[in-house]
């Protein structure tokens, strides 16, 4: 690759009417609302992980009931009658419990934190742009988010509680109160899922633009971060997506309040086309909820092994890959729902391709790694974890994958160790590894790396003891979203490892504290962070930490790739993208040996 | 897993154990190698990263080889399913199997037998909630359906797993291959009731079976019309429906 040609530019200078400047907003302009990306990235943070806490809080109460069925849960006495008597969790609180974790992770904690924080934090920054495309937009698209959370917040406290038909709301369920014994909670579920769509959109269409026309000099595509591909098609999945998830939930609104019968059989409507299209968007969802992870855990291998990324153009195309192929493989959710058996083929086959693509990403961060100069600072963990738990649930997929052995592990706790191994184990870590990394760039002080290690240590351990077990139950045969698997003589069994399970979801559970302890204790009493603590190359490691209003002082100039680490004959081993191949002074060798093992090949 | 109890329980089975191997050795490869490589080349002090961008006869045979284990998971898994679903046969259930129809309400099974004649709608059915009972030997077509919502009928030890969709009727066959007792669980969340919405299935030996249907018919009088479902919910009593709005 070469690394000193400067492509032609394809931004003008008169795109750069806005350099940095010293911000002199009113306080409800600077940290309210506020149309700086970088502001907006740290409330999607802070959004995110007050959601993040919420869901976690009912997972909480989800492994105590399965834990300890029927007992009086301790602290359960400020709930109200109508959820837990006496502690005692109800069986209707239950099915709101399981539908709301679900509900809160994915669209709440899991999608804001990757899409809506990362996307802020880094696209402009790493494109070399003074900010969104679309600032007031993007401003609006988290300022409705909030309202659509706490909508769902709110269901809660509303006459007949939470939606309590899962977080997939197959209807006549979700659509009629007496099936479900839900009526406003289930209507509040469709409009906070129609609001959030709106601030999705908001968000793709800022993402697309500044990636497309926003691109400083020299930022070629191919010189693009991972995590920027990773958030551009990230980007074009949700804008095709969300409008039929949208779509649907209106619909289902129209179902519940004004008489229609999309998904009623009574006049002629059909319940599985909810589920064709509820899985239409949900797969991509899916993807939408990976590839920024793989994009952030790219970023932080590569810096963490100090070597070029293996195999980046690969890397891209696996990204584009999966996008694509996510569009074809919604029918595997749906395998035992009564489809035609002939479609159930097509769609294993189209699955089971997914496959490849996922495996080119693990061997090319394997590969990454090889022959590196690893440092295992805590983002660097993380991404780590989130490469060994992505192998599990990739794997654990490819049983669900195939419509005969899904016959037996559709519906059964398998499904849930697999989705939480994609989910948990890959997204959160790679959300735990990009929040280390970049949170000293947007708040000038580093996290704590001792309560980082802690953190890490005390979650991969605990992760894997919550997770790994619940393999074991699916294949002992224990359905998901059932208040009392001892209702079944053949569950019976398994209420030991339902135990330990719960024991160690409670250790999780409390582990994460000493996460949030880290970030409230750093943002006031932590180390202040230099520009580049982490020797990284992207464009925002030579701006201030926090990079001032505005970004870049003047246009900056890309001329290489994001990964040149360990230049062979280079004093350093990383090589910022915006350094111009002369003006970089050359130092003497500081690693002591020469480089000589480090041609490319 | 249980052991299976259904003709097809074992291919099924062979299909879930030909997966494990295949990712189990990926599995082992991979962690391993990830292991392997954090150890080796952690930071030391003189140690020097190598500057390579990749090697494309590495990934094209990662790629390859990936490809080629998943096309054939994809072959032999869809030989059993074929099989399973009978596509041959348009979904069809062998010709002689028993017919019974199975309509799943919240939050009960109800059954409906063929009676001695063998066929269902004739004045001799009749409709047992929550026990399915079958023959040994012999296949055992369901007509699966729904009055409300959405339900699923899972017979773990037989590898039988169906959703019963409301206004949609959708065969289900198996043969029991071990007579006894075993559960018939609802495994899609449908409701409040969902966790206890559970039958048993007895499968006897094939005079048993006869012998049980002709003890049902003696008690329960003549054997009306009684293909139109009960609709009367039993165990009411027993759901907490405090919370249903109006």
């Amino acid at each position: 690759m070469s690394t000193t040609q400067l492509l032609a530019p394809n931004v003008t200078a008169q795109h750069w009417a806005d350099p940095s400047h010293p911000d002199d907003r009113p306080f409800i302009r600077r940290y309210i609302f506020s149309t700086d990306h970088k502001t907006i990235g740290n409330q999607f943070m802070f959004m995110s992980l007050f959601f993040l806490l919420v869901g976690g809080a009912l997972a909480m109460m989800i492994r105590w009931q399965l834990g300890w069925p029927g007992q009086p849960m301790p602290g359960g006495g400020v709930l109200p009658e109508t959820m837990a008597p006496g502690g005692i969790l109800l069986p209707e609180f239950y099915n709101s419990l399981v539908t709301m974790h679900g509900t809160f992770m994915i669209f709440f904690a899991i999608m804001p934190l990757l899409v809506g924080m990362f996307g802020n934090w880094l696209i402009p920054l790493h494109v070399g742009a003074s900010d969104m495309a679309f600032p007031r937009l993007n401003m609006m698209s988290f300022w409705s988010a909030v309202p659509a959370g706490f909508i769902m917040l709110a269901s809660f406290v509303v006459e007949g509680g939470a939606a309590g038909a899962g977080w997939t709301a197959y209807p006549p369920l979700s659509a009629v109160p007496e099936y479900s014994g839900v009526s406003t909670g289930q209507q509040l579920w469709c409009v906070s899922l129609i609001i959030l769509g709106f601030s999705s959109l908001m968000g793709a269409v800022n993402y697309i633009t500044t990636i497309v026309n926003m691109r400083a000099p020299g930022m070629t595509w191919m010189r693009m971060p991972l995590p920027i591909w990773s958030l551009f098609i990230t980007a074009i999945l949700i804008l095709l997506a969300i409008p039929i998830l949208a779509g649907a939930a209106i619909m289902l609104l129209f179902d519940q309040t004004i008489g229609t019968t999309f998904f009623l059989p009574e006049a002629g409507g059909q319940p599985l086309l909810w589920q064709h299209l509820f899985w239409y968007f949900g797969h991509p969802e899916v993807y939408i909820l990976i590839l920024p992870a793989m994009g952030v855990a790219s970023e932080v291998i590569a810096n963490g092994s100090r070597k070029p990324i293996f195999g980046y153009p690969a890397m891209v195309g696996a990204i584009v890959a999966i996008a694509f192929l996510g569009w074809i493989v919604w029918g595997h959710h749906m395998f035992q729902s009564g489809m035609n058996p002939l479609l159930g083929s097509s769609f294993m086959l189209s699955t089971m391709i997914i496959a490849v693509p996922s495996a080119i990403k693990v061997f090319n961060w394997l590969g990454t790694i090889w022959r590196g100069d690893i440092h295992f600072h805590t983002p660097m963990l993380n991404a780590l974890a989130f490469v060994g738990m992505f192998v599990i649930g990739g794997l654990s997929g490819v049983f669900m994958a195939s419509t005969p052995v899904d016959i037996y592990i559709h519906d059964t706790y398998f499904i849930v160790a697999h989705l939480h191994y994609v989910l948990f184990g890959g997204s959160l870590f790679a959300i735990f590894a990009g929040i280390y990394f970049w949170f000293p760039k947007f708040f000038g002080r580093m996290l704590s790396p001792t309560l980082g290690k802690i953190h890490f240590a005390l979650t991969f351990v605990f992760y894997n003891l919550v997770f790994f077990p619940m393999h074991n139950l699916g294949l002992g045969g224990m359905m998901r979203r059932i208040y009392d698997p001892n209702q079944y003589g053949f569950l019976e069994p398994l209420q030991p490892m339902n135990t330990f399970v719960s024991v160690f979801a409670l250790a999780l559970g409390v582990s994460q504290l000493v996460f949030f302890f880290n970030i409230l204790w750093s943002l006031w009493r932590g180390e202040k962070a230099p520009e580049n603590p982490w020797r990284s190359n992207s464009l925002e490691w030579s701006l201030a930490s926090p990079p001032p209003h505005g970004n870049f002082e003047a246009m900056p100039a890309v001329y290489r790739g994001p990964y040149e680490y360990s230049y062979p004959g280079r004093g350093e081993d990383f090589w910022l993208q915006g350094e111009p191949p002369d003006g970089g002074a050359v130092h003497a060798p500081t690693g002591g040996a020469p480089v000589g093992e480090g041609v490319p090949q | 897993m249980p052991e299976p109890a259904s003709t097809f329980g074992a291919g099924i089975d062979s299909i879930y154990y030909i997966i494990l191997w295949i990712t189990g050795a990926i599995f082992v490869l991979v962690e391993t190698a990830l292991i392997v490589f954090i150890i080796r080349y952690r930071h030391r002090e003189g140690r020097v990263a190598a500057y390579s961008h990749g090697n494309k006869k590495a990934e094209i045979v990662w790629t390859v080889i990936p490809f080629i284990l998943v096309l054939f998971i994809v072959y032999a898994s869809n030989d059993i399913w074929l099989e399973v679903k009978r596509a041959d046969q348009g979904g069809a259930a062998p010709a002689d199997a028993l017919p019974l129809r199975v309509v799943a309400k919240q939050f009960e099974w109800n059954v409906t037998y063929p009676g001695p004649d063998g066929e269902l709608d004739t004045a001799d059915d009749f409709v047992k909630r929550n026990q399915l009972h079958v023959p040994i030997g012999r296949a055992v077509r369901i007509d699966l359906g729904s009055e409300d919502v959405i339900h699923s009928f899972f017979l773990p030890d037989f590898r039988v797993k169906q959703d019963a969709v409301p206004g949609m009727t959708i065969p289900v066959w198996f043969e029991a291959t071990r007579t006894g007792e075993f559960p018939l669980a609802c495994a899609e969340l449908c409701g409040l009731g969902h966790y206890r919405m559970r039958a048993s299935l007895t499968v006897h030996e094939a005079a048993d079976f006869d012998l049980w249907q002709s003890q049902e018919i003696a008690a329960s009088g003549s054997p009306t019309g009684a293909s139109e479902i009960d609709t009367e919910r039993a165990n009411e009593a027993e759901i907490s429906e405090g919370e249903e709005s109006a």
